[in-house]
């Protein structure tokens, strides 16, 4: 399913330069890429939820998720928290630098399953950043999904990015918004509390909808009971997982959630196929 | 598993460093036991004539001592802390290299190993089904592993009928020895004057066609098989035959893992002397004059802090959750991405547990059918 490039193998990367850097909010920042190589980069399709293995230059790679417009060909978008080593280092890189990627890997979110019906995206913190490609695509192709419902929750309010779209998608037509912050702030426009407060408030028809979520699990968990509870099928929930991925290919045994390798087999999976062992702590 | 083909060659004691001559004329680097560390080990042949006798390991949960065999032959040893595991999935390798130009541009190649034909000489039943797993993880169609293939396919495999079970053993149990079936290149069997001889290979066939033996006779043929069926008799461990998938997913709750974390170090010994642990790491080294950075893999462990790492938390944050990682992996899930249970039944985690703990009792108590979920 998606599986609709080729893609750059399990290594060596290929070099990648920064055509632009946008700062998000204090810790996250956008970095958008070009393959040095013409042709790879003529050649580079992906399909929304899927994602690359950035590399920085001596130090290491890290999986990012593809944020940018699937039909947009020119670069390549990753939103990306600067946390550890490696993204601490990529936090650095300005235009014209190089860096190292290799990808798209895995699957990607069932936009077959859409067609049609009310698209539901539950998204926490940088959870957001698989899931806006999937709000591009629907925008894009408007006439073939029912209402598109975009549910994100943050701990404080200046950890919202992309704060201006989220107020112009609220304005457009069939389109609902919700956005909650733990910590509010001032001139915070949305919810103050839990985001999980606001699953009430989502107007969508359950028999005739597909709903994804990204972001911490007990969110995701909480979530799904809340969409199961109003009637959406569960085979018309997915959810995008996140392990420890170092080879990105099925190898390196990181990201193995039961039988089911995060990275080859992911990281979006049916609720139904998640759904067992993400009651077990530690799993 | 105690079957032998009906047809065998017979290899005289004395002509078992032939078959070592043989394939060192061929080119091969020729691997066999060697006493390091108070272990055995698979070490080069300085020459063919130099295949230890007499030696034996006593197992135990926690133990491993090396002993005189009474009846000074050369594979009465059950096994060593290691035997293909390294030769074809390296324990440090590099992947690629890349280097960095003044301009700043980087520039990638791949870095593949240089191998030359390798010989292994006394490879056991348990260890040829763990390849076979291994061969299915790396070399997956579609995706196969450069460099595990590239040295896999130097392999020369010399197998040889586990005669003397340790008290870790329970392959008989996991249908994977003590008599080796598939997988090998050439299979024997050690008897009082000789070896009876199989060639599983057409590479296996050529070398014993070179070596002119004789067929071994009926007598002999049927010594091995009934030397087999005695050898599986003998093991004193066995783990359940039946896919044990449901019932240990349906027990993840289970207090029993509270219990062994209590006595599990997280050390992870059982993961690198467990023959079909597949988990690597992958790290940058960057050269000191910053012109250039390796990339490449080591064995990494499930009990390790850095296993479940994400960032600004990990996922097994706990010993319990690290072991059951592990047990679950290697003998439920197992099932879902090969088809098997991932456990050979070698003991080798059990012997070289620092604190004994033992894989067939952890199961046995987890999956006792008055144990609540």
């Amino acid at each position: 399913m998606n599986d609709i490039s080729h893609p750059i193998d399990a290594g060596p990367p290929h070099a990648a330069t920064v055509v632009a850097r946008t700062q998000e909010s204090p810790g996250i920042f956008t970095l958008q890429l070009r393959l040095d190589d013409a042709a790879a980069q003529a050649t580079y399709r992906f399909a929304p939820g899927q994602f690359n293995m950035l590399y920085l230059y001596g130090v290491g790679e890290v999986p990012i998720s593809i944020m940018s417009d699937p039909e947009e060909r020119a670069v390549i978008g990753h939103t990306i928290r600067a946390q550890g080593r490696v993204t601490q280092g990529l936090a650095a890189l300005q235009p014209g630098d190089t860096l190292g990627l290799r990808g798209p890997f895995g699957r990607g979110w069932p936009l077959q399953e859409m067609g049609g019906r009310d698209v539901v995206l539950v998204t926490g913190g940088l959870g957001c950043a698989p899931v806006v490609s999937v709000i591009h695509y629907v925008l894009r192709r408007r006439e073939r999904f029912g209402k598109l419902v975009i549910i994100q929750g943050v701990k404080h309010a200046e950890d919202l990015i992309w704060r201006e779209q989220y107020d112009r998608w609220a304005r457009l037509p069939d389109t609902q918004v919700l956005v909650a912050a733990s910590e509010g702030a001032a001139l915070w426009p949305w919810h103050v509390g839990r985001v999980t407060e606001l699953f009430a408030l989502a107007r969508f028809k359950p028999d005739c909808a597909v709903a994804m979520m990204c972001g911490p699990e007990g969110m995701m968990r909480v979530a799904a009971d809340s969409l199961l509870a109003r009637g959406l099928p569960e085979s018309h929930l997915y959810l995008s997982m996140e392990r420890n991925m170092q080879c990105a290919v099925g190898r390196c045994g990181h990201c193995q959630f039961g039988g089911a390798f995060v990275c080859r087999d992911g990281p979006v999976f049916n609720w139904g196929e998640a759904r067992a062992l993400l009651a077990h702590r530690g799993y | 598993m105690s079957s032998l083909p009906d047809h065998a060659e017979f290899l005289p004691l004395a002509q078992l460093p032939s078959l070592v001559s043989r394939l060192m004329a061929l080119g091969y680097q020729c691997l066999g036991p060697a006493v390091e560390n108070g272990a055995i080990v698979m070490r080069e042949l300085a020459t063919p004539d130099s295949l230890p006798r007499g030696l034996q390991a006593e197992q135990a949960p926690g133990r491993y001592r090396l002993t005189q065999d009474p009846h000074n032959r050369y594979f009465a040893w059950a096994n060593g802390p290691q035997a293909i595991k390294p030769q074809a999935f390296a324990p440090q390798e590099s992947l690629w290299r890349v280097e960095r130009d003044a301009a700043g541009d980087l520039k990638f190649a791949a870095v593949l190993p240089a191998v030359r034909p390798q010989a292994i000489i006394g490879v056991r039943a348990c260890d040829l089904a763990a390849l076979a797993l291994q061969d299915a993880h790396f070399l997956r169609a579609g995706r196969r592993d450069p460099h595990y293939a590239q040295r896999r396919e130097q392999l020369f495999l010399v197998a040889v009928q586990c005669a003397e079970p340790a008290a870790t053993c329970f392959c008989a149990s996991t249908g994977d020895g003590p008599t080796p079936t598939a997988g090998y290149d050439i299979a024997l069997a050690e008897l009082s004057d000789g070896f009876t001889a199989v060639a599983g290979s057409a590479k296996g066939e050529a070398v014993l066609k070179d070596l002119k033996l004789s067929p071994a006779t009926p007598q002999q043929i049927e010594a091995a098989r009934q030397q087999g069926c005695a050898s599986a008799a003998a093991q004193t461990r066995s783990l359940l035959a039946r896919n044990l998938r449901d019932t240990l997913m349906s027990r993840l709750e289970h207090p029993r893992w509270d219990e062994v974390a209590a006595r599990c170090l997280a050390c992870g010994n059982c993961t690198a002397v467990c023959p079909t642990c597949f988990c690597h790491a992958e790290v940058d080294e960057p050269a000191l004059n910053g012109a250039s950075s390796e990339h490449g893999r080591f064995w990494d462990s499930c009990f390790g802090e850095t296993h479940g790492h994400l960032h600004g938390f990990n996922v097994r944050p706990d010993i319990r959750s690290r072991y059951r990682q592990w047990l679950t992996h290697k003998l439920a899930t197992w099932h879902d991405q090969f088809g098997r249970s991932g456990c050979v039944g070698c003991g080798r985690c059990i012997a070289w547990c620092p604190v004994g703990i033992d894989l067939t009792e952890e199961v046995a108590v987890l999956t006792a059918s008055e144990a609540q979920p």
